[in-house]
């Protein structure tokens, strides 16, 4: 058995996985002085990090479970502490903006729905207050003059914003690198073994010994988890998304579904089927995908599509993060969320605090995996 | 940068080139018919600025990007050029609140 | 044959639908005609003719040996096709192609996005042939994103179609057999050519001569020699050449090379850039079909069968599309890909189309002779495919440089769409056309590695622009409404 290993690393902690998760909690380790090894998969591979909308989005989070709420605007609280560090670490801009965002109703029955799906998300008991408005289309032309006729209002929350998140993924590797973090792509992760003092780690690759582990392998954790005894059902829930050539920048707010990077291109997103492991772009979804986004913004039919593509999220049972750690197999950890980029700076900066404590604190209970043995065992 | 074969005979068509007047040769593209007029560029990239020209006359390239009777970012190597025609060269990226609000006015 | 300007004229479906009108799609159209299956020949030129033969019905060039006999052969492929019963749709580019939607009767069938004069629409086939063609490989050098800098190929489409000729100090650049010819024809069109830079590694030449014997008794050697002796009149000729830049600010002023241990610069009014031609896979890329990689003629080549299907059932890539052949080549090709459709579609028994296909097979085999040769002796230099100097654009759209390239190589990035998340390379309106290889092939460089193991962009459909409203027009489903209006 021995023979076919090519490859011995070791380190004090693995993080499997190298998507925006993983690198933003190496980064986060590293940060602290940990020596980390990054587990990869290759050029090809169903990174939710390629294909996320890049939003770091508040409003609307969390109804059914308002610690959600709060771990969100948390993150967004500290995101530009995380840009910052980021920009002093490798010199690289990922254009954080906080202007607030907009959902926009194209019908009064859509209009209802938000509103009302706002006020249960409120009153919520325990939920974390923070501000937002609700707006008719006439103070909604007011703040984003180019939207057409049908939109017939919208809701505004100043803590959503932003990011350019293929900058926030070539930042966090480029600061894993400058932090000496040991990043091996190529290399699936086959079995985990735990023993007496840490993790073995097999791949085609050969093997890796470590003290602590963290799994971030997006949708390949459901796998993984059992072997150290954590538990993660995910599932891919499929998101198509458009990207249009440049355009002077027009729009300077984030929509849900609509908004313009920094580099002037206009994305437009975001679908949700769950479909398993399909990543076909159709048509019909992203035809009316750009109807809608062309009825809030009629400006756009004349901009020319340059690529579409669809990513799997990452999803619970739920739609809520997962973070939990190995009761039977202590210094295992498990990280899984599908807002990645909203969620990087508690990754980077609040996350790997605990994770290298080796604890995770009361306040994250809320996000073990116990609540789906508790709610199908009712 | 071109010039045109002598005595090639065939209709000739007139258009403006950012508001000039320019004439071409019935079925030549819009491409073709910049480099006839002797224009250096067609248009500045939305990246760094530079200037750019057409590169492949195939369709391939996207460097020989106009905007055409106001609609910005046209591949001018696969456009006939037609009669009456307005070209503009571009300068960065597709300036198309603009091009909107003009053919809303237009209207 | 019938002309089609819009979407809303064409039919629902036609048994076969066939992408790009150069010789092999024109080929391909006339035979499936013939076998009485309704047929869609669609262009994005306003004209048939593909490369080779552009604007064979419409050039102003009336000389005749301007543009040569090879050109006016082109003819006779126009004439078949216009006397068959193809409908043809010019200026109409094909965006995608997938699967047809469940619901439909045929399973098989496939879905093809459509769009004329900005209006997109689907239409089905049963059967789809990709003539696409080829493109000419990137040669990414310092200062080819200038203006003043095109590529050969383009130079002589200006000619083709509009009498143009270059102005002023024109050189010429780069290798291979076509570049000779581009280079006769523009000259016989009244350019004046101060030099050519051939950049066509010498030791090439000593691979090459095991391919000899075929060469030497194929179609080529004559047209070959013809060509060389032409060139050495009256133009400078730099063999050997291993570096080129192009200089000036906002317009090609000089170009500087080296030829052995010389540096020369020569000022310069347009460089016509030119490394032999690749197949155009971007559709067969989108559409999924799988890929090889072909090391002699450093690129991607379709996967097919012996009637060119690919390994997307019902999709096949006829001519230079399928791996470069030439123009004869792909009219062959181009039948052959239309008989195999013939009987996929019931409409030729496997004997009947093995017989019908017989002589073109042997033709075929006869045409592609000396290929061998051609391949290897002119394979480009990998100086002028991995550029050295690290401030070389690498991909022109998104102006990524081959240093930023190999840096991020070094971060651990090991592919080209792991590349494109961290530099936006491949990200722009070409859709990595001209960056593609040069990535695969950096990458594959920097890591020590073949490019087989780095792989290719992976692409998605929109293959060419179409606009938000366009797509906004098209119909939606049942189930697009449920995952989109949440
Ligand atoms: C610029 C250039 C110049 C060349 N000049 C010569 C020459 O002078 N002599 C010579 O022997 N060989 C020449 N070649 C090589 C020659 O092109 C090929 O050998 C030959 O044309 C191949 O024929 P084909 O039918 O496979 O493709 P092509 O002739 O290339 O035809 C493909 C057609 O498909 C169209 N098309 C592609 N994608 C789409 C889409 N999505 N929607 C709609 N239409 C589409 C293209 O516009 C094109 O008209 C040249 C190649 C290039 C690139
Ligand atoms: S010149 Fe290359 S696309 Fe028009």
């Amino acid at each position: 058995m021995t023979q076919n290993i090519e490859t011995h690393f070791e380190s004090e902690i693995a993080v499997i996985g190298g998507g925006l998760v993983g690198s933003a909690t190496a980064y986060g380790l590293a940060r602290r002085g940990a020596r980390v090894l990054v587990l990869d998969e290759g050029d090809i591979a169903y990174r939710a990090s390629r294909g996320n909308f890049a939003l770091v989005w508040v409003q609307s989070k969390g109804l059914g479970m308002p610690e959600y709420a709060a771990w969100t605007k948390a993150s967004a609280e500290q995101w530009s502490t995380l840009a910052k560090s980021l920009r002093d670490e490798t010199d690289i801009d990922v254009a954080h903006h906080q202007p607030g965002g907009f959902v926009l109703c194209l019908s009064e029955a859509e209009m209802e729905a938000r509103i009302n799906a706002m006020r249960r998300l409120h009153n919520q008991p325990k939920m974390v207050q923070y501000p937002y408005e609700i707006l008719d289309h006439n103070e909604t032309k007011r703040r984003l003059p180019a939207i057409g006729s049908d939109v017939v209002g919208s809701v505004f929350c100043p803590l959503d914003g932003h990011v350019n998140s293929l900058r926030l993924f070539r930042a966090l590797h480029t600061a894993m690198a400058r932090l000496k973090v040991d990043y091996r792509p190529n290399s699936p992760v086959e079995s985990i073994r735990p023993d007496h003092d840490g993790f073995l780690i097999n791949g085609p690759w050969g093997q890796a010994r470590v003290q602590k582990l963290v799994l971030a392998a997006g949708l390949d954790n459901a796998r993984l988890a059992p072997m150290v005894g954590l538990h993660a059902p995910v599932r891919p829930s499929k998101g198509q998304v458009i990207v249009t050539e440049k355009a002077a920048p027009f729009l300077h707010h984030p929509m849900v579904t609509v908004r313009q990077t920094d580099e002037g291109g206009v994305m437009i997103g975001d679908s949700q089927e769950d479909l398993d492991f399909d990543t076909v772009v159709t048509p019909p979804v992203i035809s009316l995908m750009a109807q809608r986004a062309v009825r809030m913004f009629p400006l756009l039919a004349g901009l020319n599509v340059v690529r579409t593509w669809s990513a799997l999220r990452v999803m619970s049972p739920d739609g809520f993060p997962i973070y939990d750690q190995s009761q039977s197999c202590p210094g295992a950890f498990v990280v899984t969320c599908h807002s990645g980029v909203t969620l990087a700076a508690n990754h980077t900066l609040t996350l790997a605090h605990h994770i290298l404590e080796g604890v995770l604190p009361a306040s994250l209970e809320a996000f073990s995996s116990r609540r789906f043995h508790v709610s199908s065992a009712a | 940068m071109f010039r045109r074969l002598p005595d090639l005979g065939g209709e000739t068509v007139n258009f403006t080139i950012d508001g000039r007047p320019a004439t071409a040769r019935l079925g030549d593209t819009v491409a073709a018919a910049l480099l006839a007029s002797g224009m250096e560029s067609c248009r500045t990239t939305p990246v760094s600025g530079a200037p750019r020209a057409p590169y492949c006359m195939m369709g391939v390239c996207f460097e020989c990007l106009v905007t055409i009777n106001g609609i910005g970012n046209r591949q001018g190597c696969l456009i006939p050029v037609a009669e009456g025609m307005a070209v503009e060269t571009q300068k960065g990226a597709r300036a198309i609140a603009s091009e909107y609000s003009a053919k809303g006015d237009a209207a | 044959m019938k002309t089609i300007k819009d979407v809303a004229s064409l039919s629902e479906c036609y048994d076969l639908l066939i992408i790009g009108a150069g010789p092999a799609g024109m080929v391909a159209a006339a035979t499936g005609a013939e076998q009485g299956l309704s047929t869609l020949l669609i262009d994005e030129n306003p004209a048939p003719g593909g490369q080779i033969y552009r604007g064979i019905t419409t050039t102003p060039v009336a000389a005749k040996e301007t543009l040569g006999a090879d050109y006016w052969r082109g003819t006779d492929l126009v004439h078949a096709l216009t006397a068959s019963d193809a409908v043809y749709a010019p200026e109409t580019t094909v965006w995608s192609v997938g699967p047809a939607a469940e619901g439909t009767s045929d399973p098989g069938r496939m879905e093809v996005g459509v769009s004329v004069g900005g209006a997109a629409r689907l239409i089905q086939a049963r059967q789809v042939i990709a003539a696409t063609g080829a493109l000419e490989r990137p040669f990414p050098i310092p200062g080819w994103t200038l203006p003043g800098v095109m590529t050969a190929g383009g130079a002589q489409i200006a000619l083709k179609t509009s009498g143009l000729v270059p102005d002023g100090r024109v050189v010429v650049a780069g290798s291979g057999p076509l570049l000779y010819l581009l280079t006769a024809q523009l000259r016989a069109a009244g350019a004046t050519i101060s030099v050519m830079l051939d950049t066509t590694p010498l030791e090439n030449w000593g691979r090459a001569i095991r391919h000899a014997s075929d060469f030497l008794r194929s179609p080529y050697l004559g047209k070959g020699l013809k060509l060389l002796l032409g060139a050495e009149r009256g133009m400078r000729i730099v063999r050997g050449v291993t570096a080129i830049s192009a200089n000036g600010d906002s317009q090609v002023k000089s170009v500087r090379f080296r030829h052995g241990s010389k540096e020369e610069e020569l000022p310069c009014d347009v460089l016509l850039l030119h490394q032999g031609v690749v197949p155009n896979i971007n559709l067969a890329n989108a559409v999924g079909c799988a890929l090889d990689w072909d090391e002699d003629q450093l690129t991607w080549v379709p996967q097919t069968d012996d009637w060119y299907e690919t390994s997307v059932k019902g999709f096949a890539i006829a001519g230079d599309g399928a791996g470069i052949g030439g123009a004869e080549s792909a009219a062959l090709r181009g039948r052959i890909a239309a008989l195999g459709a013939g009987h996929r579609l019931g409409r030729l028994s496997a004997n009947d189309r093995d017989q019908r296909a017989a002589p073109v097979r042997a033709e075929l085999m006869r045409a592609s002779r000396g290929r061998r040769f051609l391949d290897v002796l002119y394979r480009p230099a990998k100086a002028f495919r991995i550029p050295k100097a690290d401030d070389t654009i690498v991909c022109r759209c998104e102006e990524v440089t081959a240093g930023k390239l190999r840096e991020t190589v070094a971060l651990g990035v090991t592919g080209p769409n792991q590349m494109k998340s961290f530099l936006r390379c491949g990200m722009g309106p070409c859709q990595g056309r001209l960056c593609g290889l040069t990535v695969t092939e950096l990458i594959a460089d920097a890591r020590g590695v073949p490019p087989t193991e780095v792989g290719g962009y992976r692409l998605r459909p929109p293959i060419k622009p179409i606009t938000l409203g366009e797509l906004a027009a098209l119909p939606k489903t049942p189930a697009a409404i449920k995952a989109v209006e949440r």
